[in-house]
């Protein structure tokens, strides 16, 4: 069964077979950036405002609740899509408007959105409207930087400090 | 003369290839399921070393990994090689797996079971792939962690957002653990049930691939992580995007279409061409044969053709009308292949049995009743000229017999050779054929998967019916060719003739000195 000529042909079959196996298995390369760019994160979970203004029931409205349902607010669940724009050098990399998720659409958004940016010194600007009664953005934030090949800059969203945090 | 499909034809060449390489016992392209199986096992094995050392967390992951690629080389490392390497080897072989059932058109009809449930497997083992290197967690574990979790963003199944968590300050073990948990337990487990079920309607599965193959396999594989181990990226780094990932294309193609694409078109992409895939049997559909049909008269209930099924469509069961014996057998319809196997495991399909009535037997194909099978043997043997008669038995999936009929060479076609009687080649020999030259699927290919092999037994090693112990062997030939073998079965064919003649002209010359004695 096992010649001399098969035992060659079936080394030069192995061989053909460990070198497709070796090779796909690492390459070829996935240039993921160019040499003159790096990347912005934007990573934000975020609910937005509601739609309306919480309203004041009436006397007479409450009145008719049962006595253990007379709350004197009505809040509508619903909430503002969340519009959120990034400029890089007054040019929109990101533009995205997002509705609120849910049945009631009553819960908050998340953003995961990465794009490449070219090396070098920019002017950041982030723009965000969480209300729809608002005409124009809610938050504002704009900042110098400066980028290096590879780096990652992550724009997120502190809710204590109700304001971007960038690093 | 049938056109046949240029896929086949390529497919067939390779076959070629690797025949005159490994012979038709170690064809690797005969045992592909089985290799596949091999490699899931190297990687098992390997996998459960890695697993002692691995740390499974966070903060410890990547410096286990590491420990075993360089401090422990020359044991740890290897067997990380190997569960790399023999995971991307069984990728290549599910694809040619795939494609062989595809180019020699072994996906529809009655194999749509198969076919369908082979596709979620590929995903099962793309997966779980997928979490191997996430664990990694180097540059390359990350970036397929914040993609995998985009894509899973993009379902309205999961609450949240999973990329969410790759950020600096939010990054905890909770993910990690899920991640490890689905490789080292989950996925393996679900991969084993799906790998059940697809081989759930054949019986007598091979999983274990011939020794020659398996030592050639493992000694490749351990030349390859020797020479060139596997390796991590730099350690996951949550401020730095890698610039260039050495991708494992056999894993993670699908993560750079999500530089042109959006997570949600990934999924349309993806889903689209599994399902694609998954109706595929149906474009066009292909019609299986009627199912074949038991005769209880006929059937002593031994339950030969239950064993000698490739389809596990016959069973056995006890008896219902009342006569002597125990058991009877009876037929799925559903999953009857329709390849006649079953009629030649039969003994009442004997055609020295009923010379005078209609032949009847245990168990019979309805589109080519063992009575047809005699009486056509029977006239095509009648209209038989010349001094060398040969009757050619073939196989409606291999090379086309019918191109082989001359004068003296009748031919007759089977729906598979294994549902050929050994008792009917007695018999062609006993009424006019001087031999027997029986064809079929290539050796180690037989269409319907055990054709050739009961056969065999059936002629060479007493597997019941056997071929009779006094039939001249000398008078019967086995040659197997594909429908593009065409040049060496009319070759083999000659040489048999040849053979024969000679055959019949020593009886002669014996029959003539026995005349001179008297
Ligand atoms: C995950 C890896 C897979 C393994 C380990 C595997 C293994 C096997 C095995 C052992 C058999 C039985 C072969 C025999 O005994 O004749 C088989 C049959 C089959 N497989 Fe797979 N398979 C895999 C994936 C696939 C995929 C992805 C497809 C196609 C989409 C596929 C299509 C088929 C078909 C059509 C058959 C039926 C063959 C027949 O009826 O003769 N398999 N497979």
């Amino acid at each position: 069964m096992l010649s001399a000529k098969r035992l060659v042909l079936q080394g030069i079959n192995y061989a053909l077979f460990m070198g497709l196996v070796w090779y796909f298995s690492f390459s070829p390369p996935y240039v993921r950036l160019a040499a003159d760019e790096a990347m912005i994160s934007l990573a934000l979970s975020h609910a937005g405002k509601p739609v309306q203004e919480c309203r004041r029931k009436s006397q007479e409205e409450l009145n008719k609740l049962p006595p253990n349902m007379r709350v004197l607010e009505e809040c509508p669940r619903e909430r503002s899509p969340v519009r959120i724009e990034v400029l890089v050098d007054d040019q929109a990399v990101i533009d995205e408007r997002i509705n609120p998720p849910g049945l009631y659409k009553d819960q908050g958004v998340d953003v995961y959105h990465s794009v490449k940016v070219p090396v070098g010194d920019h002017r950041l600007e982030v723009r965000m409207n969480d209300n729809i009664r608002v005409a124009g953005p809610t938050h504002h934030y704009h900042q110098s930087i400066s980028l290096s090949a590879a780096d990652l800059l992550v724009i997120q969203f502190n809710h204590a400090h109700n304001q971007f945090l960038v690093k | 003369m049938k056109i046949i499909n240029p896929i086949k034809r390529g497919y067939l060449a390779l076959e070629e290839w690797f025949n005159i390489s490994f012979g038709p016992d170690w064809n690797p392209l005969y045992h592909l399921g089985t290799l596949t199986f091999f490699f899931f096992w190297v990687v098992l094995v390997s996998g459960i070393y890695l697993f002692i050392f691995f740390d499974t967390s966070l903060s410890g992951a990547y410096k286990s990994v590491d420990y075993l690629t360089h401090e422990q080389w020359y044991l740890g490392g290897v067997m990380r090689s190997l569960h790399r390497y023999a995971s991307d080897a069984a990728v290549v072989t599910i694809i040619l797996h795939m494609f062989r059932e595809f180019a020699l058109d072994r996906y529809r009809g009655f194999r749509w079971f198969s076919w369908m449930t082979g596709v979620p497997t590929l995903w099962f083992v793309i997966t779980l792939g997928i979490t191997g290197y996430w664990l990694v967690w180097d540059e390359l574990g990350l970036y397929v962690a914040v993609l995998s979790s985009q894509l899973m963003d993009a379902l309205p199944i999961v609450a949240g957002s999973m990329a969410n968590n790759f950020i600096e300050g939010q990054l905890t073990d909770r993910f990690f653990t899920l991640m490890g948990f689905l490789h080292l337990l989950g996925q393996p487990v679900l991969l084993i049930f799906a790998l059940w079920i697809h081989v759930k309607r054949l019986s007598h599965v091979e999983i274990s691939a011939p020794r020659g193959l398996a030592v050639g396999s493992f000694i490749s594989l351990l030349l390859l992580s020797f020479l060139w181990p596997a390796t991590s990226h730099a350690p996951a780094s949550l401020s730095k995007v890698p610039a260039i990932l050495n991708l494992d294309w056999f894993y993670l193609n699908i993560y750079p279409l999500l530089d042109s694409l959006t997570a949600g078109q990934t999924w349309v992409l993806t889903i689209g061409i599994t399902m694609l895939l998954m109706i595929m049997p149906w474009l066009p559909p292909k019609k299986t044969g009627a199912a074949a049909e038991v005769h209880l008269e006929e059937c002593n209930g031994c339950g030969q053709c239950a064993v000698d099924c490739p389809f596990d469509a016959i069973s056995v069961q006890a008896r219902t009308d009342g006569a002597r014996w125990e058991y009877e057998v009876t037929v799925a319809d559903k999953l009857c292949a329709a390849c006649g196997i079953c009629v030649g495991s039969c003994h009442s399909s004997n055609p020295f049995r009923s010379s005078n009535k209609v032949l009847d037997t245990g168990i019979d194909m309805p589109q080519f009743p063992i009575d047809e099978v005699r009486s056509k043997t029977k006239r095509a043997l009648s209209e038989l000229h010349g001094d060398t008669r040969i009757i050619v038995f073939g196989c409606e999936h291999a090379f086309d017999v019918e191109q082989l009929k001359t004068p003296s060479v009748a031919v007759l076609n089977f729906l598979c050779t294994g549902m050929i009687p050994p008792t009917l080649v007695e018999y062609a020999l006993k009424h006019g054929a001087d031999g027997v030259f029986i064809s079929g699927c290539r050796n180690g290919d037989c269409y319907f998967r055990y054709g050739n092999i009961w056969m065999d037994k059936r002629f060479n090693e007493g597997r019941k019916p056997m071929l009779r112990e006094r039939v001249d062997r000398s008078r019967i030939a086995v040659f197997r060719a594909a429908v593009t073998d065409g040049r060496l079965i009319r070759r083999e064919l000659a040489g048999f003739t040849q053979q024969i003649t000679a055959l019949n002209q020593g009886k002669t010359a014996s029959a003539a000195q026995d005349i001179k004695h008297a």
